[in-house]
C-alpha cells in the first residue's frame, strides 16, 4: 500500500453507508471490523458480513481509496482460531492492512501473509519509540496508533525515533484511560474491551426513571442519577459522576470528545502520518459531518499559504456531534492530566 | 506453591515504606517484586534506594524482582526504564511492550525476565513467543479467569512459571490523567504529592454510596479486595506456581501469614479467610477467578 497524501485521513465505517459517507465526504481510508469479538467495536447492528466486506472494499478501491479492517482484541486459547480466520479472510478480500493488537496474532499474520500490511492497534498501548519498535522488529510493522496519552512534544519525539509511521485521534469519544490497560467493564460486567471488544455493553445497561431522577445502571452499579432536564448520557463506567470524600463529580472524566482540529498545522510539522476519527458506533450522518469538516481543515493546512485558522463553522459542526456537546485536547493540553 | 508480594502500588511516606520492607525480611514471602510501577513523579524512593532495599531482602534470603513501570510517556521514563533492564543483578519484569524490547534486544539480550501482568498475554501463541525472548515467567491479566488460565497453560510449548494475582484490590486501570489531583483541583504537575495522604488509596462511591473504586493517582482500583484465599483448593488444582499479594496499607504481614498457613494445610482455606475479613481495607470479591465480572464474590462449597 503506498500512500497518496501526507496525512491521512482515516475515518470509522460500522456499517456500509457508513463506509460510503465516509468515502463521499473525503477520507482517505476507512476501518471498519468484521461482526464479531474479533475487533473493539462489537456491538450490535454494527460492522461487516462477508457480503458488506467485499462492496465496502469495492466501494472505497474503485474510488482510489484504503479499507482497514480492525482485528484488534487479544485473542485466548479456546478461540484462537476465530482471530486466525478472520486474518486470513482479511488477506483474500485484498484489505489494505489490518490492525492488530496481540503479539501472537501478529506472528501469524506476518508468517501466513507476508505481504499483508500490519498496522499496531491503540489497544496495543505502546506509548514509547522503543514499545513501538518492538513491533517493528518482530513483525514489521508499518503504522502505529498511538494512546491518547501522549504530550504533542512527546508524540513528535516518537516519531523522530521510529521507522513506523505514526496515527494519532483526531476526533471523537474519549478513552481517559489507556488504550488495552483498562478492565474496568471486566470488574463491573464481565466484558472487556480487550477480550470481548466491548465496554459497558448495552445488555448490561438500564435506565430507570425514579423518584431521584433518571438512574443509568451497568450491572446494578449506579453509574449516574439525572435531574430533570439535564441530558441523561449513556453510561460507560468512567462518565459516570460518583461520590469521593462526600464531594459528588465526575471523578474521571465528562461526556466530552476529544477534538484535535487547532493542533492540525502542529501534527502536520512533527510527521504525523494520519489522523484517526473514533466512531464506528455512530451513524453515516455522524460520519458524514465529520469527515467532511476534517477534509476541509487537512485541505486547508497540506495547502500550506496563509497561517492556518479553525474556521468557527466547523467547530461548530464538530461540537454539534461531540459527546456532551463539548471538546477537549485531551493529553495534548498538559492541564487536562 | 510460592508466594509474592506484589509491587507497592500506592504512595507512602519514605519512612513507612522502608519500615514495610524490612518487615518482609521476615515475613513469610518468597518472592518480593520492587520499585515504583505507577506514577514517575512519586520518589520517596529513588531507585538507587530500591537497590538498597533489594540487596537487604535478597541477604535475607528472598527472590528480588526488580518492577517496571506501566505507563512509559516521557523519554525520562525511557532512561529510569534502561537503568532498571541494565540493573545488572536482579530480574526485572517488564510491564509494558518497551520493557521488553530493551530486555530482549541489543548484543546482550536478558535471557531471564518476567512477563508483568499488564503485558496482555491471553494465548499460548504469544505467551510462547515471549519466552522465546527470554521470559521464564508470566504474571496472568488479573481478568483471567481459572478456564483461561488452564487453557493457556495446557497450550504452552515451554515451560514457563505461572503467577496469578491472589490478593489485593484489583489494579483495572491506568491514565495519563491524575485523578487523584483531579479530586483535589490540581494539575498533575502540581499535584503537592497527595498520594501520600492515603495509604490505600481514595475510596470512589457510587450517588447511592456503594463501595465501587479506589483513586491511586493514575491507576484506577477496584474498591473490593480480590482475594482468593478461600479457592486455594481449586487454584493449587490448576498448577499456579506463585500467588501474589499486593501490599495493603495495614495487615500485609498478617495476610501472607495466613496464606502460607492455609497452603501448608495449617488451617482450612475456608477459616483462613474468615480471619482475614476483618484485615481488610474492603468487602472481598473473587468473581475473576470464577469467570464472573470482578466485583463478584463466589464463595467456597
Amino acid at each position: 500500500m503506498t500512500s497518496s497524501r501526507p496525512i491521512e485521513l482515516v475515518c470509522p465505517a460500522g456499517s456500509l453507508p457508513a463506509l460510503k459517507s465516509a468515502i463521499d465526504h473525503g477520507a482517505d481510508c476507512v476501518y471498519l471490523g468484521f461482526k464479531d469479538a474479533t475487533n473493539a467495536r462489537n456491538f450490535s447492528g454494527l460492522n461487516f458480513d462477508d457480503k458488506g466486506m467485499a462492496e465496502g472494499i469495492r466501494y472505497a478501491h474503485d474510488r482510489g481509496r484504503k479499507v482497514l479492517l480492525a482485528l484488534n482484541t487479544y485473542p485466548q486459547a479456546d478461540n484462537w482460531q476465530r482471530w486466525t480466520g478472520a486474518v486470513d479472510r482479511a488477506a483474500a478480500f485484498g484489505i489494505d492492512a489490518v490492525i492488530l493488537a496481540d503479539p501472537g496474532l501478529m506472528a501469524y499474520a506476518r508468517k501466513t501473509h507476508p505481504d499483508l500490511r500490519l498496522h499496531l492497534s491503540v489497544q496495543g498501548s505502546a506509548t514509547s519509540y522503543d514499545a513501538i519498535n518492538f513491533y517493528h522488529e518482530h513483525f514489521g510493522i508499518s503504522r502505529a496508533v498511538l494512546p491518547r496519552v501522549l504530550s504533542l512534544a512527546q508524540v513528535e519525539q516518537v516519531i523522530a525515533s521510529t521507522p513506523v509511521e505514526i496515527e494519532v485521534f483526531g476526533f471523537g469519544g474519549l478513552c481517559v484511560m489507556v488504550e488495552g490497560r483498562c478492565a474496568l467493564s471486566a470488574y463491573a460486567t464481565g466484558e472487556s474491551p480487550n477480550c470481548d471488544g466491548a465496554c459497558s455493553p448495552g445488555k448490561h445497561v438500564r435506565w430507570e426513571q425514579t423518584p431521584k431522577g433518571m438512574e443509568t445502571r451497568l450491572n446494578g452499579i449506579l453509574i449516574d442519577r439525572f435531574a430533570d432536564g439535564e441530558r441523561a448520557g449513556y453510561p460507560t463506567l468512567c462518565k459516570g459522576r460518583f461520590e469521593v470524600n462526600d464531594e459528588t463529580y465526575y471523578a474521571i472524566e465528562e461526556p466530552t470528545s476529544l477534538n484535535t482540529l487547532e493542533l492540525l498545522p502542529e501534527l502536520a510539522r512533527i510527521g504525523v502520518r494520519a489522523i484517526k476519527i473514533e466512531g464506528r458506533q455512530r451513524s453515516p450522518a455522524y460520519v458524514a459531518q465529520v469527515t467532511k469538516v476534517w477534509r476541509a481543515a487537512i485541505d486547508r493546512v497540506l495547502a500550506g499559504g496563509q497561517p492556518f485558522r479553525v474556521e468557527a463553522a466547523w467547530m461548530a459542526e464538530l461540537n454539534k456531534v461531540s459527546e456532551g456537546q463539548s471538546h477537549t485536547l485531551g493529553a495534548y493540553y498538559r492541564p487536562w492530566k | 506453591m510460592k508466594i509474592a508480594l506484589g509491587p507497592l502500588l500506592y504512595y507512602w511516606p519514605r519512612q513507612s515504606t522502608l519500615a514495610f520492607y524490612a518487615d518482609m525480611a521476615d515475613a513469610p514471602v518468597d518472592v518480593v517484586y520492587l520499585g515504583e510501577t505507577v506514577c514517575s513523579r512519586r520518589h520517596e524512593l529513588r531507585l538507587s534506594d530500591w537497590l538498597e532495599v533489594a540487596e537487604i531482602l535478597a541477604a535475607a534470603g528472598k527472590e528480588v524482582v526488580l518492577s517496571s513501570q506501566v505507563l512509559v510517556e516521557s523519554e525520562s521514563d525511557l532512561k529510569s526504564l534502561r537503568r532498571i533492564v541494565a540493573n545488572g543483578h536482579f530480574r526485572v519484569e517488564a510491564n509494558d511492550m518497551g520493557a521488553v524490547h530493551l530486555l530482549s534486544s541489543g548484543d546482550t539480550p536478558v535471557r531471564d525476565w518476567i512477563a508483568g501482568p499488564t503485558l496482555n498475554i491471553f494465548n499460548p501463541t504469544t505467551l510462547d513467543l515471549f519466552a522465546g525472548l527470554g521470559a521464564t515467567r508470566w504474571v496472568a491479566p488479573p481478568e483471567m479467569s481459572r478456564e483461561q488460565i488452564r487453557a493457556l497453560r495446557d497450550g504452552l510449548g515451554h515451560h514457563m512459571e505461572v503467577e496469578i494475582f491472589a490478593h489485593g484490590r484489583l489494579p483495572l486501570a491506568y491514565s495519563a490523567r491524575c485523578f487523584t489531583a483531579r479530586h483535589y483541583n490540581l494539575q498533575k504537575d502540581t499535584c503537592e504529592f497527595r498520594c501520600l495522604e492515603f495509604a490505600d488509596g481514595i475510596p470512589l462511591k457510587t450517588r447511592e454510596g456503594a463501595p465501587f473504586l479506589t483513586l491511586n493517582g493514575i491507576q484506577t482500583q477496584s474498591a473490593q479486595v480480590h482475594t482468593l484465599l478461600g479457592d486455594l483448593p481449586a487454584v493449587c488444582a490448576e498448577g499456579v506456581d506463585i500467588l501474589r499479594i499486593s501490599p495493603q496499607g495495614a495487615h500485609t504481614p498478617e495476610i501472607l501469614q495466613l496464606f502460607r498457613q492455609a497452603l501448608d494445610g495449617l488451617i482450612p482455606p475456608a477459616d483462613a479467610l474468615h480471619e482475614a475479613l476483618p484485615l481488610l481495607p474492603a468487602e472481598p470479591c473473587n468473581g475473576f477467578w470464577h469467570g464472573r465480572p470482578g466485583v463478584e464474590l463466589r464463595l467456597p462449597n
